[in-house]
């Protein structure tokens, strides 16, 4: 089995009628992270959803490892790390309950944890360093530490793609840096992790996939060739606020240097020839080159 | 006064039992039913079991049977006038419980019974007919190993739907689980304090839990031991102050969860900094 996510011309309607994605086709590899990027009501939700099963699309169809959505399911292949404001965090469990519950799909009719489940629970809080908080009630936590947490149950669930829903939001540079760390050992590992976010600006740090949405798919590739500001004018319209700096007095003022401050949102820089800002770009260039030879063999 | 006195009659020890197994089963039940949100559903079904009761009469079948398919049609309805309209769950649900137990009222003046309207309204444990003891203890027992043997998975759907479908539990049949369960514990404590107070007791010793703990196995403890000794000191009440046994239990329930919030707030660091 050969890890593989595929949608081709897969078409969504909820029973009021409205159809939520229309023809969408993207194809995405073992070790690759990729962001899901659309606006508001884009149908990224809606994909997610598809991909779990819980909405069968009208036409079209999604294979993940060469098999059905069903059949995925049944191997317990897809894990999702929902969005903060879907998770009631008064419910009376602590951190390790909720990482246990990663285990469920593999233990028998009981539910009852063996040595395995506890090793892998335990592995998977060290992995997001959550370890020192396993008996805290969730909802005694930062935002961050409620993003890890998740995120470690999808670990334990051993969960070969993994669905993030905005995992960005509400969190600051530190923690997105460390999620963003651990996302990148997942994908070395040969997984695949699809990441919802509208936060342009962070999308070129942490991913080398982009699928961009709007009620459809518009494009999808590697995000050298996806990430240009044509695509992203037809993924977002007129709502991205766009600030030249050819036309800035700092420009000539300053010679070239130019400093730019937001608050945890990262900013979206694009070069002369649409070439994109990142904070490290060698490393980057070596994961292209990579790419390069693999395509190449 | 003797306090032993009660326990000299056969029906107050068989009405301490009952009332405690029964007491057993909310409990439990309540902590999923608060958690999952649904304590207005209880409130509804509750009342809507009583055409089933009545037809059930009619028919010669144990008045559990009926009132447990009236449950779960009032249940299976809402759901499915929500999904074809617009309107919102809760008033879907004022208009199914309310038009299914005036339904109820309506065949009752209709039928010849021997049932009394005020036995199945607010309970009677402490004359209750061996056959109505046997359709309870089973019900009850029913309820209870069910949810034992799934109370994971049961947990697991109040707390993350979209995380039990994708292990691959079946989230639908559970629904429909929990639903039928709601079914079998009122039809389980409807003999002890009749269909009118039952939202009491499937709402109260969770809530009563709640404010103590928050791990849910304990709120399953808690709330057991406080629904168990409601249950027993309304029964034993209900003997010395002559009053209705099923208002008592109810009455013992509102205590325990009054004494858990003055309790609490005592402990809070508040009031701790303030003495
Ligand atoms: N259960 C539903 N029934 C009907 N329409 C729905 C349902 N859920 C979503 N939609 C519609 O489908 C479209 C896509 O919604 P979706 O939730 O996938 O958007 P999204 O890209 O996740 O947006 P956001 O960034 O706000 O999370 C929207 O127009 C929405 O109104
Ligand atoms: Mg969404």
């Amino acid at each position: 089995m050969t890890l593989s996510l595929e949608a081709s011309a897969v078409t969504v309607a909820y029973p009021n009628g409205h159809t939520a994605l229309r023809d969408a086709s993207f194809q995405l590899r073992s070790g690759t992270i990729a962001a899901l990027v659309g606006v508001n009501g884009s149908g990224k939700s809606t994909l997610f959803k598809t991909l779990m099963g819980f909405v069968k699309p009208v036409s079209g169809s999604i294979r993940i490892a060469g098999g059905t959505v069903e059949q995925a399911r049944k191997l317990k292949l897809v894990a999702y790390v929902p969005q903060t404001e879907e998770v009631d965090w008064t419910f009376p469990v602590s951190v390790w309950d909720v990482v246990m519950m990663g285990r469920y799909g593999h233990m028998n009719f009981l539910r009852i944890a063996n040595a395995e489940d506890k090793r892998m629970v335990n592995e998977s809080l060290a992995r997001v360093g959550m370890t020192e908080f396993k008996d805290r009630q969730i909802g005694e936590l930062s935002g961050g530490q409620k993003k890890r947490v998740f995120l470690a149950r999808a670990l334990a669930q051993n969960g070969q793609i993994i669905l993030l829903d905005e995992p960005f939001t509400g969190v600051d540079v530190t923690t997105e840096e460390a999620i963003i760390t651990l996302l990148r050992s997942l994908r070395d590992e040969g997984r695949i992790i699809l990441v919802s976010t509208h936060n342009l600006g962070s999308v070129p740090e942490f991913c080398d996939h982009v699928v961009l949405v709007n009620r459809t798919v518009l494009a999808s590739g590697p995000l050298e060739d996806v990430f240009t500001e044509d695509n992203l004018n037809r993924a977002f319209g007129g709502v991205l606020r766009q600030f030249h700096f050819e036309s800035s007095t700092i420009q000539d003022h300053d010679g070239k240097t130019v400093k730019l401050l937001t608050d945890d949102e990262r900013p979206l820089v694009f070069g002369k020839d649409g070439h994109l800002e990142y904070k490290d770009r060698t490393e980057r260039q070596e994961l292209v080159n990579k790419r390069i030879e693999e395509v190449g063999e | 006064m003797n306090w032993l006195a009660p326990l000299q009659y056969p029906f107050m020890v068989e009405a301490l039992l009952v009332s405690a197994l029964v007491g057993t089963v909310c409990a439990v039940f309540s902590c999923y039913l608060i958690l999952k949100g649904w304590s207005l559903m209880g409130d509804a079904i509750s009342h809507a079991v009583l055409p089933g009761i009545v037809i059930a009469y009619m028919l010669g079948l144990p008045l559990a049977v009926g009132a447990f398919a009236a449950g779960l049609l009032c249940a299976l309805s809402v759901g499915w006038i929500k999904s074809s309209t617009r309107i919102k769950e809760d008033t879907v649900m004022g208009i199914v419980f309310t038009g299914m137990f005036a339904l109820g009222l309506v065949l009752f003046t209709k039928v010849q019974t021997d049932a009394h309207l005020n036995h199945i309204l607010f309970g009677n444990i402490l004359g209750i007919e061996r056959e109505d003891m046997i359709q309870t203890l089973i019900a009850s027992a029913a309820t209870l190993i069910i949810i034992l043997l799934k109370r994971k998975d049961l947990m697991l759907f109040c707390f993350d739907v979209a995380h039990a479908r994708a292990i691959g539990l079946n989230t639908a049949l559970l629904h429909y689980l929990l639903l039928a369960l709601l079914s079998s514990t009122i039809v389980a404590s409807m003999q002890a304090v009749g269909i009118i107070l039952v939202v009491a007791m499937l709402v109260t010793p969770g809530c009563t839990a709640r404010l103590l703990t928050d791990r849910f196995d304990r709120m399953l403890l808690i709330a057991t031991a406080s629904s168990v000794l409601a249950c027993c000191l309304g029964v034993y009440a209900s003997f010395f102050l002559n009053a209705a046994t099923g208002a008592c239990i109810v009455l013992a329930q509102a205590a325990m969860f009054a004494g858990a919030m003055l309790w609490k707030n005592m402990r809070s660091p508040r009031a701790q900094a303030g003495t």
